[in-house]
């Protein structure tokens, strides 16, 4: 899963896709915007107007599903999008020690993403991976029982 | 093939037991690969065994791929059975463990005692397998696996029923949610179906937002069938026509599986129009949720569920009258309805005929945090904590002392060692300023500061937290800043009583329960830890080492042998002293990394 943000051409064209696709189905609001993510990477502003006025939705109704959601990003997120799960059992763990080393390492605070759009940094709330914590995650992929000093090492294989 | 009728569902299993026989006459190696196996190196694993096989040509040997049973601590594993049904358990594999298992074991007909895990410890021998029964010991890509352990048998035993006396059933077995709060099943239930509608709706509760907890996405990924027969129950029971699993996007192992296994229940007319030759028509549409806790919350699920924002709304009316689009509905967990097929199949009776007085059944629960064995467990309501923390999770891990185990996650409590004799059941946990919540434990050792943890659940709710009402928006930043303080020292020791009073507040007047029970761990660790609160405010000291501000390590100089690990691990050279001498900690290089505590084999690193 490696995401480059599209021209904006690609991005109107892709999006309205997705609105056809659905019928321009207010309705299907979230799943509209889950795909247009799917798609693009995130959901740029000509993205969440192009869906207001295709599902005929205010446009502040579609920024209020996005900013309202966790998943959604508003902006294009790098390469490799790395996520530190900060949930109970690996707070426990010590998965802020984690967190720490990757922000220090790549002068990222979650949220941002690194000028050579190499990484995007992120903590969730619990990927269900408990029993392994502290659990982080490249671009999905799981990574269990995380020191801070294996950080180097695994995200030295994303480039 | 569809299956038309009770006999066309006997007749398949027949079938299939033909076929699981003459599979019982080789020689089995199952690979366990839930999400967790995989980020622990299944895979690897799997590829090194198929590769082994190959290359030896050991032909006869099946290998299969099952989800995880459960006993994560020794992941990744495998389990070899042999043809006379005998089978061996092997844990904390690496790919040279592998070769050596197929070369020995597979080849060699001798069992590798070295890499053998003990299935006569409390962690196996103390649950009750009920519902977690089938995860690992079928593939969850195959309804046939399910349906060959008597799978949907509880769905033709409903359907020749009266709706009522489903309900009835359900009722008489004392089934209460999984889902946290413990309502009465059967009870949600008759709500529904004595609402006259058009439409009712039955949905799936797999939104599985408290960390720490992750049963139901095990249970969807092991055996994901027994959650569609347990919705089309209760459909089936409220006049229910349409499914719904609300699903987190953070599980996309159980989605796939679960899309797979409703194309395949369709296929043999166990979903879909006409189920069983009958008259009753249900289909099930999975949804993907978009990384809100809150809509954990069935009110706020719904609004979600309707392609909005998942704000949740106040009750009543109940979902139950008035829900999904407005028509009734039933929102149940994935524990919940997993526990249905088998009541329908064995009786109410052989249901309840475990569990405590008030909480019937079994409950299954993830053990995480600082325990020796991590992993689920499913265990007869009425154990004690110290049973499942002690004797089946092994107590702590590393020679480290029990703190306490925190329940119920950002609704819940801690409980501390002097309560852990309490049975576990829903009014017990009550009792002690706790909830059972979705089953997440998460054992604490003396590391962990309770003020810390307080903080930490407030912070997590409010980053959650709609917005919606006052209490919850306002009250719980205001709760987190006078935690802020007391960790750095400028704690008042009337601001224990401003933090009960704010989170009686909320209490009281939150919209939904999230900000209702969001002070939760905090009261608790009030009530069961007040000296530790006491100790940073009026000592100025933060016993277990973790706010910063108060405290600082220091090297006990009649412990320290000198072996000069702790300096060795310090990042800022702050650890000085001769080989075989007490070393000294330079307070003013000391960035309290904890790097020395931790290293310290002889304990001679303090928290001072
Ligand atoms: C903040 C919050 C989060 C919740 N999260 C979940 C959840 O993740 N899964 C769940 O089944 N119930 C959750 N619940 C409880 C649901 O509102 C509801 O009670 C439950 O799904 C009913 O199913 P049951 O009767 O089978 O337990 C949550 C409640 C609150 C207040
Ligand atoms: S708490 Fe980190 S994976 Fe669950």
């Amino acid at each position: 899963m490696q995401q480059v943000a599209a021209p904006l051409e690609d991005e109107r064209a892709k999006t309205l896709e997705i609105i056809e696709n659905n019928n321009h189905d207010p309705k299907r609001l979230v799943k509209i915007l889950q795909e247009i993510q799917a798609e693009l990477g995130y959901v740029p502003e000509i993205a969440q107007r192009l869906t207001a006025k295709k599902t005929n939705t205010p446009a502040s109704q579609i920024y209020g599903i996005l900013s309202f959601y966790n998943f959604f990003r508003l902006f294009p997120p790098g390469r490799h999008s790395v996520n530190v799960c900060l949930g109970t059992a690996c707070y426990v763990k010590g998965a802020e020690n984690i967190l720490k080393e990757i922000s220090s390492r790549y002068e990222l605070e979650p949220g941002q993403t690194t000028n050579d759009r190499r990484f995007s940094l992120d903590f969730v709330r619990c990927v269900g991976c408990c029993a392994i914590g502290p659990v982080m995650t490249v671009n999905g992929k799981v990574y269990g029982k995380m020191k801070p000093e294996e950080v180097k090492d695994v995200l030295g294989e994303y480039k | 093939m569809t299956i038309k009728s009770t006999n066309d569902l006997f007749a398949l299993k027949g079938k299939i037991e033909k076929e699981k026989f003459e599979l019982s006459q080789k020689t089995q190696v199952i690979v366990y690969q839930g999400t967790c196996g995989y980020a622990s190196g299944a895979k690897g694993v799997l590829d090194t065994l198929n590769t082994e096989l190959h290359e030896r040509n050991l032909k006869d040997i099946v290998v299969l791929e099952h989800s995880c049973m459960g006993c994560c601590y020794i992941e990744p594993y495998i389990s070899v059975t042999e043809p006379e049904g005998i089978s061996t358990l092997y844990g904390y594999l690496t790919p040279e463990k592998v070769t050596q298992i197929v070369e020995t074991h597979l080849m060699g007909g001798e069992i590798v005692q070295e890499y053998m895990v003990d299935i006569n410890t409390p962690f196996f021998s103390r649950q009750e397998k009920r519902i977690t029964e089938l995860l690992g010991k079928i593939d969850p890509f195959k309804i046939e696996d399910y349906i060959f352990y008597d799978g949907y048998q509880g769905l033709s035993k409903t359907l020749g029923m009266k709706q009522v006396d489903v309900i009835e059933k359900i009722k008489r077995s004392g089934l209460r949610g999984r889902g946290g709060a413990g309502f009465p099943t059967g009870v949600k239930w008759n709500f529904a179906y004595n609402t006259e509608s058009n439409q009712k709706y039955m949905v799936c509760n797999a939104d599985e937002g408290d960390p720490g907890a992750y049963m139901n996405r095990a249970e969807l990924e092991g055996n994901p069938h027994a959650v569609l027969e347990g919705m089309a129950i209760g459909g089936y029971a409220i006049g229910a026509n349409k499914g719904y699993i609300y699903v987190r996007a953070e599980y996309p192992l159980a989605v796939d599986i679960l899309n797979e296994a409703i194309s395949q229940a369709k296929e043999y007319g166990l979903l879909g129009n006409g189920i069983l030759g009958t008259s009753f028509d249900f289909d099930i549409e999975i949804f993907l949720g978009s990384g809100a806790f809150v809509c954990g919350e069935e009110t706020a699920l719904l609004a979600s569920l309707e392609q909005k924002r998942g704000n949740p709304r106040p009750r009543p009316p109940f979902p139950a009258v008035e829900g999904l689009f407005g028509k009734p509905t039933v929102i149940n967990n994935v524990g919940t309805l997993a526990n249905l097929p088998l009541i329908m199949c064995k009786g109410a009776e052989w249901w309840n005929s475990i569990g405590s007085e008030t909480t019937k059944g079994t409950k299954v629960f993830s053990l995480t945090g600082q325990i020796a064995r991590t992993g689920l467990i499913e265990v007869p309501m009425g154990i004690s904590l110290n049973e499942v923390v002690f004797d089946l999770g092994g107590g702590i891990a590393g020679g480290k002392k029990f703190k306490a185990v925190q329940l119920g996650g950002p609704s819940g409590g801690c409980v501390p060692a002097e309560h852990l004799d309490i049975p576990i059941d829903y009014e017990s946990l009550q009792d002690i300023g706790c909830i059972m919540g979705s089953g997440a434990m998460v054992v604490l050792n003396q590391d962990a500061c309770m003020v810390d943890t307080a903080r930490f659940f407030l912070e997590f709710d409010a980053d959650e937290s709609c917005g919606q009402c006052l209490p919850c928006r306002r009250g719980l930043p205001l709760m987190i800043e006078i935690l802020k303080r007391i960790s750095e020292g400028n704690g008042e020791i009337k601001d224990i009583e401003t933090l009960e009073d704010i989170a009686t507040f909320m209490q009281k007047t939150s919209l939904c329960a999230l900000g209702q029970t969001a002070a939760s761990p905090t009261l608790s660790t009030i009530r069961h830890f007040r000296k530790e609160y006491e100790a940073h405010i009026i000592e100025k000291k933060c016993p277990a080492g973790v706010c910063k501000d108060l405290f600082h390590y220091e090297v006990d100089e009649e412990l320290c042998n000198g072996c000069h690990l702790c300096a060795l691990k310090c990042p800022e050279e702050a650890i000085t002293g001769e080989k075989k001498e007490p070393h000294h900690i330079d307070q003013d290089k000391c960035i309290k990394c904890g790097n020395c505590y931790h290293a310290c084999k002889f304990d001679a690193v303090l928290i001072k």
